[in-house]
């Protein structure tokens, strides 16, 4: 069995790409994923502070939220379409323009993080279409485009 | 000798059994009065939240499971949020465990982008289709089938063999053309481990699968990522979980703002959520590389089938 999987290996027509050598292992990362590695550790980073800051100011009531933290108990038991009917939230992207209220301040570091993967697919395109990788250049393009898709807010769910 | 042994273990059991028992039923017994308790402030919630998610980003990272398959049906089963805003919270917390780790993942060559790309673009795909469906069903049948599919996947574990390097066959026609296969160094062995995978197309069918159930039930997918890519594809036990862990990040994105954009989001629930996770995360990815894989497998089976039974039994309304 081992022989077999070292002629397979040797049989695998690898991607010429340039390798970067983890120190003392031997073993090699591709530099397109060092930088993706990079983008996620700052992006991350970014979206705790940015949720811890605004969380602070949503829970000490700093600024004023359009559903105050202490009547959540009232709302947080229902089914979340019941839940927009009664309060009048907004869905789709209508959070955007609810970014000045306190509870709904919360929504850009949670933006961040949802954007952090398309943002780092970003950076693999230029890489993969460097090398002439068009598998994996098809495959990241698609990637964006699901997740600009989805993120969007166009697709929308009917009754719960 | 061996009478003496059983009765030692007796008697320690019989002293330890109450309390875990009373223990158990003491934090059940609380979140379920404090829910309908007036007097119990509301900033409690968020407080447990936290506390609650830390533990469980830690373990998540160790189990190579997402945050979502133990977050969801135990804050589900303890807390007293609707199922909906659960699954919501549920797949951001499961994407910032996922965004915390994947650094140290990639860097260390644990998560691979080859292997990750494929299988992401596949279920992330599916999981849009499976965040419609999710939150269209009624609450009690997605909460049955949660917990059904957690044990069985827990199950799949148990009566799984030889896990941490299958004896994976040559590689097939689209590994190839893919070039999907790696090396990680292994710091339990000290040595370089090289790697490739085979039945990749049985593979992407499995993350069609995935994907769906990902998006229905808030979870994650890290459940399904690591016994696909392990048992089926045959990759490392340790490549697998560190894969997985990465493509997380990938899958969730999508059914993430889904919900997010049908208004299944509270920030006084996720966010505490959220926070706990990433800091559980980081700790996690600290003690991964130095795990031996076998214990890695064994804390996913009990993880798994405390959560499945929990769900279940919630769903089929034994616990309200």
């Amino acid at each position: 069995m081992a022989k077999s999987k070292v002629s397979a290996l040797k049989q695998i027509d690898y991607p010429k790409q340039e390798e970067t050598a983890l120190p003392a292992t031997g073993v090699t990362v591709a530099p397109e994923q060092l930088k993706y590695a990079t983008l996620l550790m700052y992006g991350a980073w970014s979206g705790i502070v940015t949720l811890a800051a605004t969380f602070f100011l949503y829970m000490s009531g700093a600024i004023t939220s359009f559903i105050p933290p202490s009547q959540m108990p009232q709302y947080w038991g229902m089914k979340a379409s019941k839940y927009l009917e009664l309060t009048g939230a907004p869905h789709g992207f209508g959070w955007a323009g609810m970014l000045g209220y306190g509870d709904y301040m919360n929504y850009i570091g949670l933006a961040l993080l949802g954007t952090l993967t398309i943002a780092g697919y970003l950076i693999l395109l230029p890489a993969y279409l460097k090398k002439k990788d068009r598998p994996y250049t098809v495959i990241v393009v698609a990637e964006i485009l699901v997740l600009s898709l989805a993120a969007s807010g166009i697709l929308k769910v009917g009754g719960h | 000798m061996i009478d003496i042994l059983s009765a030692k273990i007796s008697f320690l059991w019989g002293s330890v059994s109450p309390m875990l028992a009373a223990a158990t039923t003491t934090i059940g017994a609380t979140a379920n009065s404090a829910a309908g308790t007036t007097g119990t402030p509301w900033w409690v919630w968020p407080v447990m939240l936290f506390a609650a998610t830390f533990v469980m980003g830690i373990v998540a990272v160790l189990a190579g499971v997402g945050g979502g398959v133990l977050f969801t049906p135990i804050i589900g089963g303890f807390f007293p949020f609707h199922l909906d805003f659960v699954r919501g919270a549920g797949l951001l917390v499961a994407l910032s465990g996922a965004l915390a780790a994947g650094p140290g993942l990639l860097k260390a060559n644990l998560a691979n982008l080859r292997l990750a790309l494929p299988v992401a673009l596949i279920a992330s795909t599916f999981s849009i289709v499976g965040a419609f469906m999710g939150l269209a069903l009624p609450t009690n049948i997605t909460q049955t089938a949660m917990g059904i599919t957690i044990m069985l996947i827990a199950l799949l574990f148990v009566f799984s063999k030889n896990t941490e390097y299958p004896n994976a066959g040559a590689p097939d026609g689209i590994s190839k053309k893919l070039g999907i296969a790696g090396s990680y160094f292994e710091a339990t062995s000290g040595k370089t481990i090289n790697w490739t995978i085979w039945r990749t197309p049985q593979g992407f069918l499995m993350f069609v699968l995935i994907g769906i159930i990902a998006g229905m039930f808030g979870l994650g997918a890290g459940w399904a990522n690591v016994p696909v890519l392990n048992l089926l594809m045959g990759a490392p036990l340790k490549i697998a979980v560190g894969s997985s862990k990465f493509l997380l990040s990938i899958t969730d994105t999508s059914a993430a703002w889904i919900y997010l954009n049908q208004g299944a989001v509270l920030p006084l629930i996720a966010v505490p959520s959220i926070l706990g996770i990433m800091f559980g995360s980081f700790v996690g990815v600290r003690l991964l590389a130095g795990t031996k894989p076998k214990a890695v497998r064994y804390l996913v089976i009990g993880m798994l089938g405390f959560a499945g039974l929990q769900s279940l039994l919630k769903g089929l309304g034994v616990f309200n």
